[in-house]
């Protein structure tokens, strides 16, 4: 028997949404960007469950969750470079404390 | 070409007024007062030049017999149509050349004096330092030369305002010399505020003549295109004239505006003598003469309007100086009383030929004198004040002893505005009551009274200056001796009397008269005629009662009269109260019914407009600057929300 | 049925993971809960019968990126290490909720009421084969994906580097 597929869209829609909720609450950075996998991974479903369940031909879902992963993972270098660059020069790593840097 | 360094007479005070006033704090006192010593003597000896030029090398015109209206430059400046162009010239008409002496001469003589006058002296009188303010003071003296001497040789009526205004500007200034005195920062303003407040009907005047006769010019028959417009501005003219004198009484302190002028004696004395005696006073004067064809053609009743106003006025500053104690205020009624002689002149004459057009020589012939004497009278006033330290009578008395110099000056100066045979004042006075008789007796009567009352008041000033109780006798112990001025401030002193005594002498009529032609002056030739007999008489009781009330100084009858006629007295005292009714005027009627409803409107209705304006936009920016917060997590909740009423609206669209 | 009750595992793994992931206020556990998150969505590409996507889940995310995390933690803060404890702000969390909900309640509702889902076809349960995979991944015709991959590549690298270039110490002037 088949899993509905409305099941995995909102186990997904739940999942980003939750992502969301941290990225709006947390004030700490590393938190954030934790959050922020959170959504990405959310997507990332989302795109792999319409890929197998509308079009199972073919990979172009697939692929693209490959290809987000990579992203992803690129996103978490750079962003924790910064944020590690961010407590060096503020001696902190709560958000508040870049405000500073608007112009 | 003939006066082709007349533009230097305009140029050379103005230059030496920029560069005393950019320059001259870098420059010791004594050279910055000598530049504009050189520069105005200088300026002097071109205006005699100019003068003989003009009068003898020159001469009259062969064809008509007239001295010729020259007109050196004419540059225009605005152009508003064909015929009414705004210029800037440099015009010679006899009465402009007679200005030009008189504005130099006593400019010259102020310019020498007052290096004596501005400066601080010890207890012997010798001087320690110049004043504070020594370079400003010769800067202002030069802009004021200049602006003056623009003024009467201006090719047209708007021209001669722009000088105006510079003129009173001028005056403002020097009034205001000793800013951190506040009489004299409210005496400034006081005169500035009434003299601009006059000259706003000049102005009004200005345009109406301008726009329904279609020129600015004094000369209305040299351009035949203005004679079609005069047809259809007659009935105009007569209005835009006495506009235009509402301005001439503001300078010429003619009743009731003549409030600004005695409290203008807080300026220094020199100043006085120069602006507030012999030239801007007589601004007025000059104004009207200058357009004294157009006034006997087109307004002939306006004009003895001006006779009646500038009457009143010469009695009512002769009588106020006869009880005023500060010698300066007393020469400044005098100078409204004289003033008003002039324009009593001008408003009396009919017509332009024979005797109706005697007023206007008598008038510029008073004018000239009058510049003279009373600008000696002033100096010495100022010789006075340097040595007393005060300008009030009380400090003075029996000074005769030791200021010999200035004593015979100042009785020269005396004498020649009492009307006495023969200096100055007798003739040109004369000639004005004989003017005056040919238009009424009773006119006549009238100003050989105030004729009587000069003489009164000016004796009284003399003997309690330099006669009487003397205040340094009394207490010889604590009190400083009087002394004579030095040489710097007599020679000018000297130099005005000699004129004071000679000028009665020159055949003014040969020079300036209304209708050009040469005039002779029956006194002159010794033809005494009843009313000379009689005004004679009338200073001679003037004198004798001046005389025996006031030249021991122990004649009661000054005292009683005080007592027996408080009111009167504490009336005359008060200048009769006219300042009081302009203050409340102004105060109850002007602000309270127009200014402050304004000031309610402008500051609730406008500035609340704009303040709101502005408070709306600083609150709309309090309110969204947040939003550029710099936080990342509350654009990511502006952003959802943005979203998700983005996608409602869709969906609820798709339904 | 197998598959229902799975799924079923997962998704509590997974939701209550990332509740606890975002609420908890140390955050190394966050970090932590991420990593069952990770796993849980891992198990869900199993369950679709992607296996590779699951396996490379569990090698990159899993592996990598969760340890870059572990690392940062641990540099940025050593009050981390004893647990950082952070304060969350009432009203923030409040407004934060709110929006949520919306945000999810309008998702919810759209993908409930489109009609696209019901047009899903049935799942083949076959596993898609690895030859296809690899032949789709570095090929380079139609619906093959060698340039992506290159790209993806070289944007690693220059990220690794970019990261050295911003986390290295700065000499002291």
């Amino acid at each position: 028997m088949n899993i509905p597929v409305e099941c995995y869209l909102v186990l997904s829609s739940l999942l980003f949404f939750i992502g969301v909720f941290g990225f709006v609450t947390r004030r700490n950075l590393i938190a954030m960007l934790i959050s922020i996998e959170l959504v990405l991974n959310a997507a990332d479903l989302n795109f792999a469950v319409f890929n197998r369940v509308l079009f199972p031909g073919q990979l172009e879902g697939f692929f693209f969750t490959l290809f987000s992963m990579g992203v992803a993972a690129a996103e978490t270098a750079v962003a924790i470079a910064i944020i590690i660059n961010v407590y060096r020069n503020f001696h902190s790593d709560q958000v508040n404390s870049i405000k500073n840097m608007k112009l | 070409m003939e006066y082709s360094y007349a533009f230097l007479i305009l140029l050379l005070p103005f230059l030496s007024f920029l560069l005393i006033g950019l320059a001259g704090m870098k420059m010791k006192k004594p050279v910055a007062g000598l530049i504009g010593t050189l520069v105005i003597g200088s300026v002097f000896a071109m205006s005699v030049f100019t003068a003989y030029e003009y009068f003898f090398a020159v001469g009259r015109d062969a064809a008509t017999g007239l001295y010729p209206t020259v007109t050196v430059f004419n540059l225009t400046w605005l152009k508003f149509t064909e015929l009414l162009t705004f210029n800037i010239g440099f015009r010679l008409t006899p009465i402009s050349v007679m200005m030009l002496i008189v504005i130099t001469t006593v400019s010259f003589m102020v310019h020498i004096y007052s290096f004596g006058y501005m400066a601080e002296r010890d207890e012997n009188y010798k001087k320690e330092e110049y004043e504070p303010g020594f370079q400003r003071f010769y800067a202002y003296l030069s802009l004021f030369t200049m602006s003056m001497l623009g003024l009467v040789v201006a090719t047209n009526i708007f021209q001669m305002y722009l000088f105006w205004e510079l003129v009173g500007v001028c005056s403002y200034l020097l009034i205001g010399f000793y800013y951190p005195k506040h009489a004299a920062v409210h005496a400034s303003k006081k005169a500035f505020i009434v003299t601009r407040f006059a000259d706003l009907f000049f102005l009004i005047g200005i345009l109406f003549y301008s726009f329904y006769v279609g020129t600015f010019n004094y000369d209305l028959s040299a351009t035949p295109e203005l004679q079609s417009n005069l047809a259809g501005a007659a009935w105009v003219l007569p209005m835009a004239l006495f506009l235009m004198f509402i301005g001439g009484a503001g300078k010429s302190a003619m009743f009731p505006l003549h409030i600004w002028l005695p409290d203008a004696m807080e300026g220094p004395t020199p100043v006085s003598a120069l602006i507030h005696a012999a030239t801007m006073v007589v601004a007025g004067v000059y104004q009207v003469a200058s357009l004294f064809p157009i006034w006997v053609e087109y307004a002939p009743n306006q004009l003895h309007w001006v006779a009646y106003i500038a009457a009143f006025t010469a009695f009512y500053a002769a009588a106020v100086a006869c009880c005023q104690s500060d010698i300066k205020r007393g020469l400044a009624f005098s100078t409204i009383s004289q003033i008003a002689y002039m324009l009593v002149a001008l408003g009396v004459c009919t017509a332009m030929e024979g005797e109706g057009g005697v007023g206007y020589m008598a008038s510029m012939f008073h004018l000239f004198t009058h510049a003279m004497f009373k600008a000696l009278l002033f100096l010495c006033s100022g010789a006075i004040i340097v040595i007393i330290g005060s300008n009030f009578k009380e400090y003075m008395g029996g000074l005769h002893k030791y200021m010999p110099i200035t004593n015979i000056c100042f009785l020269i100066g005396t004498i020649a505005i009492s009307g006495f045979f023969p200096l100055a004042g007798f003739f040109s006075k004369d000639e004005i009551v004989d003017a005056c008789f040919h238009f009424s007796p009773f006119m006549g009567y009238f100003m050989t009274l105030v004729s009587g009352m000069t003489a009164f008041y000016m004796f009284r000033l003399y003997y309690v200056i330099f006669w009487g109780n003397s205040y340094y006798e009394a207490d010889p112990e604590h009190r400083r001796k009087p002394a004579e001025v030095p040489f710097v401030m007599w020679g000018p002193l000297v130099f005005l009397a000699v004129v004071s005594c000679f000028a009665g002498w020159i055949p003014f009529g040969h020079f300036v008269s209304a209708d050009g032609h040469a005039e002779d002056i029956a006194l002159q030739s010794l033809h005494f005629g009843p009313t000379a007999w009689m005004s004679l008489c009338v200073a001679f009781v003037g004198f004798g009662l001046a005389t025996w009330m006031y030249a021991k100084g122990t004649n009661p009858l000054p005292d009683m009269l005080q007592r027996r006629m408080p009111r009167l007295h504490k009336a005359a005292l008060n200048r009769f109260y006219i300042d009081d009714a302009w203050q409340f005027f102004t105060h109850k009627i002007v602000f309270g019914l127009f200014s402050k409803p304004i000031a309610w409107f402008d500051r609730r209705v406008i500035d609340g407009t704009f303040n709101f304006m502005a408070w709306g936009a600083q609150e709309a920016g309090e309110t969204i600057r947040p939003w550029q917060s710099g936080d990342v997590r509350s654009y990511a909740v502006w952003f959802l929300t943005g979203t998700v009423a983005l996608t409602l609206i869709l969906l609820a669209i798709a339904l | 049925m197998a598959n229902i009750i799975m799924f079923c595992i997962l998704a509590v793994v997974i939701l209550g993971s990332a509740v606890m992931c975002v609420t908890t206020k140390r955050i190394m556990r966050a970090a932590t809960f991420l990593l069952f998150v990770l796993f849980g969505i891992a198990g869900i590409y199993f369950l679709l019968d992607y296996t590779f996507l699951g396996a490379a889940q569990i090698s990159v995310y899993a592996g990598g990126i969760t340890m870059l995390y572990i690392f940062a933690i641990q540099l940025v803060s050593k009050r981390t290490l004893q647990g950082l404890v952070e304060r969350l702000k009432g009203s923030r969390v409040v407004v934060g909720a709110l929006a949520t909900l919306a945000g999810l309640v309008t998702v919810v509702a759209v993908l409930l009421k489109n009609q696209f889902i019901n047009a899903a076809l049935g799942t083949s349960d076959t596993e898609v084969p690895m030859e296809q995979i690899g032949k789709a991944l570095v090929g380079s015709g139609k619906y093959e994906y060698v340039l992506p991959f290159e790209f993806i590549s070289l944007f690693l690298l220059a990220c690794i580097v970019g990261g050295i270039m911003m986390a290295r110490k700065e000499e002291e002037k």
